[in-house]
């Protein structure tokens, strides 16, 4: 058996961890190129914003003077490499500068509002996967090729209207139905575990219509891999073939879309937290622009962009270990 | 234009078409006709609940929610138009600037598209929106920036994707300036899917207008859009709910049309007409005439396998199809039988067949179907499924596809003995362990805990024979072993096959297209011609073959005494489409001994004493030569 022997071990090894370390590599590169930009958006923001940032913020009675001693403190004079370099500075150090408003430091009011909404879009997260994976593959097992086409077409519409409906809309018809009508629940704040179902509901149900449909359709191809007609002839019981041999199979590629989802869900709370009034950084950020309260903006806008950018790394990290190939891939 | 009609024809698209052009036209008329209801200001009725004068009340001002939402019709329309309109023109420079600035500036344009990409929309959104300032105008620019990267990235998959062509290269190599070449060649011919992307983002646009405006972020007061309309609506959502219902439905009905118009519209074009859903017809009488052909041969107490006139059917879009017509054959303890036809001969399908693999989209009908007594055709029972796990062997053609990639293979082989045989997780490894080594597999305690990835192809095929010998198989049916494998170790292959065979003295069924490997292993040979059974003959007497057809493959094998300077010989003709098989003998279009009554008349599979079947009504007949060399010319020209 030459052929085995020719696949010796000692080759391998080398194979498989010099992927990873350019992987890991590329990855990280690509998180902190990503984050640099980011960060130089959010800079450029102010600047780029016609007129006197401050005088927009104190508005147009404020008097010269002060509008003078709040650009010199915050260094708006000084050349625009001393700022982005003063700037910079202040981020690593975790100064994100003082509200023009409420006078209260910045990092102060990003730690206030930031584990609001991180729980909500979590927990609508967790709730959307553990809601499409079974309607997904339920709905892949139902309609693989030559089955189910009116449950399929019945099915996939109804996906399709469900996902494009935007969340505030949902978030809406909720509070009306079961806020005002019915008020069995509490459509504002965060004070009881009750409030949290509402806009939770009203955030996972077209992620997770989105992501069953994605789960459907893999599981219909994975459904027709060779290796399922393999598995078919051990004869095992048929909740084995589903369960052990195509989901998995049907998961790697729908991991990819849930990372996504993951991701945009921190965003996407920014229009039903304000539904909800919900004391979160979405609400926040939405007054904070209508005051012209730009340093605030600024920091919740580095805030949900880099968790975006952890969270894709950290999928696709996920990814890579589930299924080595998927490093590859990227190449 | 005709594949647009088809949009219409889907309930779906048809649905999504009308409010599509509903929502333009109640863009265009409603001001001109409601602006004065809309605006009339009634302060003794504010707030007022839905009544006959107002179907959906009043606002703060007293003003007609229901007029207000058809008014804003148009300003919703026309600012997710014109957000979309900047995300395909910024989109565009973005995706075209990869091909316009060569290599280097191209991929920091990639890149930074890749990176904005990354960014969810309603981010980017927020962002413009704080530069371009809170009102229409500047959402209106927010909007479209942050749609752009999306429609970056699609015009430049879309610009690789046509730059890679020929006719791109041709005009490249006469040294036509790359502006040009984007103009003339490149644009035109991706101005399609950027249109239906359009339309679809259109809708998405509409969305996050609404959106945007709810925030307050929009449009502002005195002008109206939906989301201004829902923004002022939810503040009295207590006191009249459908102050923000109303506005709500109507952008929600409008992103749909939009969404849904785009989406059918490109599935129109992508996918082309798409016809009805095909029904399950019964078999329509003609597939039903094939005389079922009876197996001469007593069945004793020694056969693995009995099959009689197996039939399989499929659905077709102009009726069923049935790509096996009734074939009979036995198999008996330790017998190899060789299966041989071209691709469509319905060879593998009956492998499948008897196997009860068929995809449950076909239907398998038989007058016997028995594999050790027990038949197959009866309801899937555990008793059955238990039965098949232990005594039948399944070896696939392509051993690269047929393995879980994400199980380790020791699990895989263990699989069928956890379930069959009750063994647990450790002893099911161990017997697999032991099983890797009987293929042959070195070192098979390491090997159990690789991935198929990690095995080349012969190992894998000899592992899938392993894992058949989990149980204790009385037939193996493997359907073409040695064709996706290399020619060397095609023979290990076979060679393992063999050897079980002779050890356990277990039935082989070995179906190939390749008469001489099937000559070398089997002692029978069933030859198959669109779906039945033209030859059964012994493998020695392979060159003494009296069907046409089989003398024609073995003609068709090079040997020993080939001149290789002539070209090899080949069957003329096309095998036939099982969707559409001829009156009478199958093979008559193609067969060199042809009469009239070949064409009319289908011969029966007839035994002669030494139990040699033939179905022919020429069985035998010397072919004439000139045909032969005719066909060599052929062969030649083409």
């Amino acid at each position: 058996m030459s052929l085995a022997s020719s696949v010796a071990p000692a080759p391998r090894v080398r194979v498989t961890s010099h992927p990873w370390v350019r992987f890991g590599v590329r990855r990280l590169g690509r998180l902190l190129v990503s984050l640099w930009v980011l960060i130089t958006a959010s800079f450029l923001m102010i600047h780029l914003i016609p007129g006197d940032p401050v005088r927009a913020a104190l508005g147009p009675t404020a008097p010269a003077t002060l509008v003078a001693a709040k650009r010199e403190e915050m260094g708006l004079d000084d050349p625009i490499l001393v700022q982005y370099w003063h700037y910079l500075q202040n981020l690593f150090t975790g100064d994100l500068g003082t509200s023009m408003i409420s006078q209260l430091p910045v990092s102060d009011i990003v730690a206030q509002r930031l584990p609001a909404t991180l729980s909500l879009a979590l927990l609508a997260f967790i709730c959307a996967v553990v809601v499409a994976v079974p309607l997904g593959v339920t709905m892949g097992v139902l309609t693989r090729r030559g089955h189910g086409r009116r449950t399929e077409l019945g099915f996939t519409t109804t996906s399709v209207i469900i996902g494009i409906i935007p969340d505030f809309l949902i978030a809406v018809g909720l509070v009306y139905v079961f806020g005002v009508s019915l008020g069995w629940l509490p459509v504002a704040g965060n004070d009881t575990p009750s409030s949290y179902i509402l806009p939770v509901f009203a955030l996972m149900i077209g992620p997770a219509a989105i992501l069953s449909r994605i789960i459907r359709v893999e599981m219909v191809a994975v459904l027709e891999a060779d290796f399922i007609r393999t598995a078919r002839a051990k004869r095992i019981p048929a909740r084995s073939l589903y369960l052990g041999h195509a989901l998995p199979n049907a998961l790697t590629a729908s991991l990819t879309l849930g990372g996504l989802i993951l991701g945009s869900m921190v965003a996407a709370t920014v229009l039903v937290e304000n539904v909800f009034a919900w004391p979160g950084l979405g609400s926040t950020i939405v007054s904070s622009i209508l005051n012209k309260d730009y340093q605030v903006v600024q920091a919740i806008v580095i805030v949900y962009g880099a968790t975006v950018l952890i969270v894709n790394t950290l999928v696709d990290v996920a990814l890579a270990l589930l299924d080595p190939r998927s490093m590859i891939r990227e190449d | 234009m005709r594949q647009l009609k088809s949009v219409l024809r889907t309930p779906l698209g048809l649905t999504a078409t009308l409010l599509t052009i509903g929502v333009l036209v109640l863009a265009v008329i409603a001001p001109i006709l409601w602006t004065d209801d809309a605006d009339a200001i009634d302060t003794s009725n504010i707030l007022a609940p839905p009544s006959a004068e107002h179907w959906a009340g009043t606002d703060n001002l007293g003003r007609d929610i229901f007029y207000r939402t058809l008014v804003a019709t148009r300003l919703s329309v026309e600012l997710a138009l014109a957000a979309t309109a900047i995300a395909v023109v910024v989109g565009l420079l973005l995706g075209t600037a990869a091909f316009l600035l060569g290599r280097r500036g191209g991929r920091l344009v990639n890149a930074g598209i890749n990176i904005a990409v990354a960014f969810p929309g309603i981010l980017l959104a927020l962002f413009f929106a704080v530069i371009f300032g809170v009102g229409a105008t500047g959402a209106v620019l927010a909007i479209g920036m942050a749609g752009a990267p999306a429609f970056g990235r699609l015009t430049q998959t879309l610009v690789a994707g046509i730059a890679a062509r020929d006719f791109v290269a041709a005009a490249q190599v006469a040294g036509v300036g790359r502006l040009r070449i984007l103009l003339r060649h490149v644009l035109p011919n991706i101005g399609e899917p950027l249109a239906v992307n359009a339309t679809i983002s259109a809708g998405g646009a509409l969305l996050a207008f609404a959106g945007l405006s709810f925030l307050g972020l929009g449009v502002q007061q005195p002008t109206y859009d939906w989301g201004r309309l829902l923004f002022d609506g939810i503040s009295s959502i207590y006191v009249n709910p459908w102050a923000a219902l109303v506005p709500g439905f109507a952008v929600i009905i409008a992103g749909l049309a939009f969404n849904l118009f785009g989406e059918s519209v490109a599935k129109a074009l992508g996918v082309g007409v798409v016809g009805g859903i095909p029904k399950l017809p019964s078999v329509a009488a003609h597939l039903d005439d094939v005389e079922p052909v009876e197996d001469t041969r007593h069945s004793t107490d020694d056969v693995v396998l009995d099959v009689r006139n197996l039939r399989v059917t499929f659905p077709g879009v102009r009726g069923p199809i049935r790509p096996v017509r009734g074939i009979s054959f036995a198999v008996r303890r330790g017998e190899a039988i060789g299966v041989v036809g071209e691709s469509g001969s319905g060879k593998s399908l009956t492998a499948l067949a008897i196997s009860r693999l068929v995809d449950d989209s076909g239907r398998v009908e038989a007058d016997r179907l028995e594999l050790l007594g027990d038949d197959l055709r009866a309801a899937d029972s555990k008793a059955q499924r238990q039965m098949l796990g232990t005594s039948l062997a399944m070896v696939f053609q392509d051993p690269m596809t047929s393995f879980n990639p994400t199980q380790r293979m020791g699990r895989q082989l263990a699989e069928s003995s956890r379930h069959h045989q009750g063994l647990s997780k450790k002893d099911a490894l161990e017997r697999a362990v032991d099983r890797l080594r009987s293929v042959r597999i070195t070192e098979p305690e390491k090997r159990a805990h690789q991935y198929p990835h990690e095995f080349s192809g012969g190992m894998r095929q000899r592992a899938m024979i392993g894992m058949g010998l989990m149980g204790t198989p009385a037939l193996i049916v493997a359907d073409e072993p040695t064709t996706a494998l290399d020619v060397t170790v095609q023979q290990q292959v076979l060679d393992l096959l063999a050897s079980i065979r002779e050890a356990d003295d277990v039935a082989l069924i070995l179906i190939s297209h390749d008469v001489t490997v099937v000559g070398e292993v089997c002692d029978r040979v069933l030859v198959m011609y669109a779906g039945r059974i033209v030859e059964d003959l012994r493998a020695a007497d392979l060159a003494a073959a009296q069907h046409p057809y089989t003398r024609a493959l073995m003609a068709a094998v090079p040997d020993m005494h080939t001149d290789l300077d002539q070209p090899l010989a080949v069957i003329p003709g096309r095998p036939v489409d099982p969707s559409d098989v001829p009156e009478g003998c199958a093979y008559a279009a193609r067969c060199p001994l042809a009469s009239a009554r070949c064409r009319t008349e289908d011969p029966a599979l007839v035994a002669d004493a030494a139990g040699h079947r033939v179905a022919c009504w020429h069985a035998g007949e010397p072919l004439p030569l000139e045909i032969e060399d005719r066909e060599l010319e052929e062969a030649e020209a083409s």
